[in-house]
């Protein structure tokens, strides 16, 4: 009756094959490694779209398997991108300093160099001293620690509240998207430590590092791609035992786990915890390869489009979530950087940048409406699952229980 | 015989509404009991205050030899300590199949880390057959749930009440919706259970009480009215003039 | 100098009409006619004193003129008059006197008085009494704003002067405050200013605080002992609170009284000129990447005399104790400067009771705006337990929809009249498009209704953007709008707020009308309870969710005109408001409109209450208002009025 892992999720395996066939490709194709078809951008692009894969399968391990529809992802998104981005920042920011005072007659103490660095990263808000939340920002192990810890800490303080008070539903969903407001508006402040609305920049720039952003481009792809494989398979293993019975059983309905003995506050505190983690290394290996972060990044909507990704994706099935987020990231990226032609129609030009948000908005409905399974979806017209036939029924009383039309027999 | 759960005193009120009121009961090991009387009696909510679902505003709820109160803890400790509670609507998980569900049930660690690391060892397959085997569900176990009647997922809803393996079952009208057929298999079952451990069987159906054949508790008005053998209590005046001669 | 000139001035103007000589202006021009033709500052005064106090007409004129820089003297016989530009460089004088034209000469002939900015303050000052009595109203009021935004001491006796002579009660009652406000600064009788402050001393006017503050200003000194002959505030310890010793350090040093430190840079510059053959102080170059090392090096370099020595702490200490530090008045009476310190209190205390009632004015309005804006939310989520991400797009449709009615109607006060309804009707009319299109498949599935309705949001959002443009859209108040309304000094709310206090009031009222007293809010709250039920008492559930649906976006339209006539019509607006007014709604409670009343109260008067501990950080207000919502919801998970027991429905 039990198989293996492997033999239970045959998809596990045939994602894997295809991430490593497309990031061998991307390689071969690249200016860095190969025979250069690719831009560097357009690989940049590529391992960005790799780590918003990574956040979405995190988000549907959440909303789609636990049924927490999370509004807040792209806060510890943003923070992993934060924390590894003071590293950067500093390290860069020292070389170029230690280089620059070593012209002087006096070679300089340390307390000299750390005062120039601290000049040199907070001039731009009118400061020149290090607060405290750089205290370990001169160490890649420590922030590199921080990186998991802080969005960590942060997840589960704000889930232990949220859950140990039974919010849930939508009623989660705002607390959470007022959790993110909070963030991003506290993190505008030009007192907050991390620069305001100028955030973190240069950090594409990896310190000590000679060789060209063809090379460095590649790297992160691999390492995106390394996440991405990594953050899978552990997804998967998540979902395929026992645990993952219980997190369904919580989506579907809530009061039945409890009744059954587990405490369904600390499986909910688990995987919000361990989601925002994965969301966080997703962010701290996109922000290297944007170059720059600022707290605009972290409004609300960004998570919400998370949800749209996976929503659009197919929730509650892991490659679903990818799909979601490589087509949509991809597509969106191809419309508003204005390669998609436009459309002439006599009296009005459509301009895809401008329509652009207009045709998402209009096809998520569509997609909710319609084909929740998201693409997803098609995948069961291929293997011939259909839905149940529950006369519109949903197969839970929770408000986060799949639909009739999300299910598969 | 010694005494599994007391209740003593409870009271619980919503919005002025006194749904329990000074409500005292008792159950035994090894014993089936009934609980029957008119809607809004205070039936469900008597489950909720014993399952933890409900705060009631006085009284004491004890629990198992070392009498622990049940009040301060959750509705998952509770479960732990061994009550099961059984729904009035069947409700299992219907995404997943007859065998998860149960798996899901089967008494073993339910901490997040045991169950994260937890794989199903040979003895636990085993177990679930078995239960499957005794709640007619042998051949269904790969379905999903979802798909099953409506019997026999109340079926697999005792199933995975006894898999928990409780000491005490809280069972809210298992027969409601149920064939002549399949009432008769869920009596076996529950008179097969309650040999072992304690059962209370929320019911309003007379014939399944009377084919249940124990002690009868009858509740009105949030308290208890009367309690005794079954004849003993229709022959009761009190009920006669609340419940049943109506 | 000045002291002088304002004691002639005083005298001069006691006697002022008295003195009217018959021979006209030019003879007293004459008699000061060398210091006039030199224009010193320095010298000057007695010529001015001496026109001004003539009591003749034409005085003011020629102080006009002088000042204006159109006095020319004629170089043949030293005569002033007053100077036109005539053709070529040729100028055309007349008499100061007659005012008759007495010819055209050339530039050459003439000389210009030019008066430097320190005259033309004086012959200014000399100007205020008689624009302070001028027959027209308009001047004397400018005469007194121009003391008013720039008193001097020279001003307070013809301002006394003129106050008996005032027709105008209202300018009178302006005069008399002003006089004790000069009388508080620029009075030399000490008794008399004292009193003068004690009787302002419950006046809330800015200006008299800024009377006042002048006069407690202090000035932190420092000296080996006390001095006797200043008005001292205080002494202040260094080391304190108020005086850290760095800066009681610096202030000596500052004074002379102490060396001055020598800096972590002043080493390293020594040190850097200082290098012999690779060392400095026998210390190689190399190792001076330590500030121990570079003490080390320092010191012999010290001990050699090249380099002054190091101020250790010690030192400072020493020169610390040596001195006695204090705070000293400007203002030399320190009778004057007790009533003021005393007075100032007083304001104070009276001051921040008026500030707390500005604050809870300010707060009421913010709750109204947020109640304004939610009540729509309030009816779809509370009501119908749908979620409408798109609520703050409604917002901004009504907001539109006014700006582009203001397009045709071009009175304000029409065109907001017409623009409500309108409003209305436009989004009343798009939340029944979305229910029936898209919110009615997804009942019972709020999360997807949640994402469905951000789909339209952005999509809204953007078709704003696209008709509209990014930049803001004026949507502009009825003239009988603007201003505020006045108590006093501290406290004031303008008529926009007020407006739409009374908005939200109506629509309380209207709601509570609608739910309570007609069919569809019995339909409504029956749908609500029991949708099943209800439609088999012959409700039509979905035409009741319809049309509850196409009130609470309507209302939201109505917002819409009432928030973008305070605030910036653009595409963005709605997200503005969104998420106060879901928090609104949850804080307050679900299902209930005295929820969202509550709700809007509790975020109105918090935001208020955080910004005015923080003043300087809206963005940190909102942050821990946040934050503070996060944790309420902790203990009242269902909002300030929850509904209890079964009917919450767990």
């Amino acid at each position: 009756m039990e198989r293996s892992f492997v033999a239970k999720n045959p998809s596990v395996l045939v994602f894997l094959a295809i991430l490593s066939l497309f990031t061998l490709g991307v390689t071969v194709l690249s200016e860095g490694f190969g025979i250069g078809v690719i831009s560097t951008s357009f690989v940049k692009t590529l391992g960005k779209t790799l780590c918003l894969c990574l956040i979405a399968v995190a988000m549907d391990l959440v909303w789609g398997f636990t049924g927490i529809l999370s509004l807040g992802h792209f806060a510890f998104f943003g923070l992993g991108g934060y924390m590894i981005g003071m590293w950067l920042m500093y390290e860069r920011t020292r070389l170029i300093v230690v280089e620059s005072l070593s012209q002087a007659e006096i070679p300089p103490t340390s307390s000299e160099v750390v005062d120039a660095i601290g000049t040199q990263i907070f001039g731009v808000v009118g400061s020149s001293e290090f607060p405290l939340i750089w205290a370990f920002s001169d160490s890649l192990f420590l922030q590199l620690v921080l990186v998991v810890l802080v969005p960590g800490l942060l997840a589960l303080i704000f889930g232990w509240l949220a859950f140990r008070s039974r919010v849930t539903g939508v009623y989660l969903s705002i607390l959470t998207q007022a959790m993110t407001l909070a963030l991003a508006l506290y993190l505008f402040q030009n007192d907050s430590g991390l620069r305001g609305n100028n955030g973190l920049s240069g950090l594409q720039n990896l310190p000590g590092v000679t060789v060209s952003q063809d090379v460095v481009s590649i790297w992160f792809l691999w390492a995106s791609a390394l996440a991405l494989g990594l953050g899978y398979l552990l997804a998967a293993w998540v979902v395929s035992g026992k645990f993952g019975s219980v997190i369904r059983g919580i989506r579907d309905n809530e009061a039945r786990v409890r009744f059954l003995g587990y405490s369904v506050e600390v499986y909910k505190l688990a995987v919000f915890t361990l989601t925002a983690c994965i969301a966080a290394i997703a962010g701290a290996l996109y922000y290297p390869q944007a170059g720059i972060i600022n707290p605009e990044e972290m409004a609300p909507i960004a998570s919400i489009y998370l949800a749209v990704w996976v929503a659009i994706g197919g929730r509650g099935r892991l490659y679903g979530a990818v799909i979601g987020a490589a087509f949509v990231s991809l597509l969106s990226t191809w419309f508003t950087g204005g390669q998609a032609p436009d459309i002439p129609l006599g009296f009005y030009t459509i301009k895809w940048v401008d329509w652009w948000q207009v045709l998402l908005g209009v096809s998520f409905v569509l997609v909710t409406l319609f084909a929740p399974q998201g693409i997803g979806g098609l995948f069961d017209l291929w293997t011939n699952r259909r839905a149940p036939q529950r006369h519109g029924a949903a197969l839970g009383p929770d408000e986060s229980a799949l639909r009739e039309k999300e299910a598969t027999e | 015989m010694s005494t599994l759960l007391e209740v003593s005193g409870v009271s619980v009120t919503f919005d002025g509404f006194r749904a329990i009121n000074n409500l005292s009961f008792q159950i035994g090991n090894a014993e089936l009991r009934a609980v029957i009387g008119p809607n809004g009696a205070g039936k469900t909510t008597f489950m909720d205050i014993v399952t933890g679902k409900t705060r009631p505003d006085e009284g004491r709820v004890i629990w198992g030899e070392k009498s622990v109160s049940l009040l301060r803890m959750s509705e998952a400790t509770i479960a732990q300590a061994g009550i099961g509670r059984k729904f009035q609507k069947p409700t299992v998980f219907e995404d997943q199949s007859v065998q998860e569900n149960l798996l899901m049930a089967l008494k073993n660690k339910r901490g997040w880390l045991g169950v994260l690391f937890y794989r199903p060892s040979k003895g636990d397959l085993e177990k679930v057959e078995e239960l499957a085997a005794e709640i007619g569900l042998k051949d269904e176990l790969t379905r999903k749930s979802g798909e099953l009647s409506h019997g026999q997922k109340q079926w697999l809803e005792i199933g995975m009440l006894l898999a928990q393996e409780p000491r005490l079952l809280l069972v809210d009208e298992p027969a409601a919706g149920m064939t002549p057929q399949e009432r008769e298999h869920t009596t076996d079952i529950l008179v097969q259970a309650a040999k072992t451990r304690a059962v209370v069987v929320v019911e309003h159906d007379m014939e399944f009480v009377r084919r249940l054949n124990c002690k009868v508790t009858v509740l009105h008005e949030g308290s208890v009215l009367a309690e005794g053998s079954l004849d003993h209590v229709t022959s009761n005046q009190d009920v006669i003039d609340v419940y049943l001669g109506r | 100098m000045l002291r002088l000139f304002l004691a002639g001035l005083a005298i001069l103007c006691a006697c002022l009409t008295a003195n009217a000589q018959e021979g006209g202006l030019q003879p007293i021009l004459q008699e000061h006619q060398e210091i006039i033709a030199k224009s010193s500052r320095k010298t000057i005064g007695p010529a001015i004193d001496a026109i001004a106090s003539s009591g003749l007409p034409q005085a003011q004129v020629m102080l006009e003129t002088w000042a204006a820089k159109n006095v020319w003297m004629r170089k043949s016989d030293g005569l002033f008059f007053a100077g036109k530009k005539a053709e070529g460089r040729s100028y055309e004088l007349a008499d100061f006197d007659t005012g008759e034209i007495i010819g055209t000469f050339e530039k050459s002939d003439l000389k210009q008085l030019k008066p430097n900015s320190g005259i033309r303050a004086m012959i200014g000052t000399a100007l205020v009494q008689f624009q302070l009595t001028d027959p027209d109203r308009a001047k004397r009021l400018a005469a007194l704003t121009s003391i008013q935004r720039d008193p001097e001491g020279a001003l307070l006796e013809p301002l006394r002067a003129s106050i008996d002579g005032e027709p105008d009660a209202d300018l009178k009652a302006q005069k008399q405050r002003l006089e004790r406000l000069l009388t508080i600064g620029y009075d030399e009788d000490t008794a008399a200013r004292v009193a003068a402050i004690e009787e302002m001393s419950d006046d809330l006017g800015v200006d008299v605080r800024a009377a006042l503050n002048p006069l407690v200003v202090t000035r932190l000194q420092t000296a080996v002992d006390l001095p006797s002959d200043v008005n001292i505030a205080g002494v202040v310890q260094p080391g304190s609170d108020d005086l850290s010793g760095d800066t009681a350090y610096d202030l000596l040093v500052a004074s002379d009284l102490a060396a001055p430190r020598v800096s972590a840079d002043d080493i390293r510059a020594a040190l850097a000129a200082n290098i012999n053959g690779g060392r400095v102080g026998g210390v190689p170059v190399a190792q001076l990447n330590s500030d121990a090392a570079r003490a080390q090096a320092y010191a012999v370099l010290a001990e050699a005399g090249t380099v002054p020595a190091l101020i250790t702490q010690t030192d400072i200490d020493a020169a610390l104790g040596a001195h006695v530090f204090f705070e000293t008045y400007a203002e030399p009476s320190g009778e004057v400067t007790a009533a003021a310190e005393k007075a100032l209190d007083q304001i104070e205390l009276k001051v921040g009771l008026n500030q707390t009632l500005d604050l809870t004015l300010d707060a009421i309005s913010l709750a109204s705006i947020y109640f304004l804006a939610a009540i729509g939310l309030a009816i779809t989520f509370g009501v119908m337990g749908v979620i409408n991400m798109a609520h703050g797009e409604f917002i901004m449709m009504g907001a539109y929809t006014g700006y582009v009615v203001q397009q045709f109607i071009p009175d304000h006060t029409l065109s907001i009249i017409v623009a409500i309804p309108m409003a209305f009707a436009v989004t009343f009319a798009m939340g029944v498009a979305m229910e029936r299109l898209v919110i009615r498949w997804l009942y019972s599935r709020p999360l997807e209704t949640l994402l469905a309705t951000f789909g339209i949001s952005i999509a809204l959002q953007q078709l704003a953007k696209n008709i509209f443009g990014t930049q803001a859209r004026p949507l502009t108040a009825p003239g009988w709008l603007d201003g505020a309304w006045v108590l006093n000094d501290v406290v004031s709310i303008s008529y926009i707020r007020i407006a739409i206090f009374v908005l939200a009031m109506i629509f309380l009222g209207l709601f509570l009308y609608i739910m309570k007293r007609t069919r569809l809010g019995l339909e409504m709250r029956a749908v609500t309870q029991n949708p099943r039920m209800a439609g088999s008492m012959g409700i039509n559930p979905g035409r009741v969710n319809m049309l509850t649906f196409g009130l609470g976006s309507g209302i939201a339209g109505i917002a819409g005109v009432a928030i973008g006539l305070f605030a910036k019509v653009t595409s963005d607006l709605g997200s503005d408001y969104i998420v106060q007014s879901f928090m609104t709604v949850v804080v307050g409670g679900v299902g209930n409109i005295w929820g969202a009343l509550a709700g809007a109260g509790m975020i109105g008067f918090l935001q208020k209450g955080i910004e005015w501990m923080n003043p300087s950080n809206t963005l940190a207000a909102q942050t821990y208002m946040i934050i503070f919502i996060i944790i309420f919801i902790q203990f009242r998970p269902r909002g300030i009025i929850a509904l209890k027991g079964r009917a919450a429905g767990d």
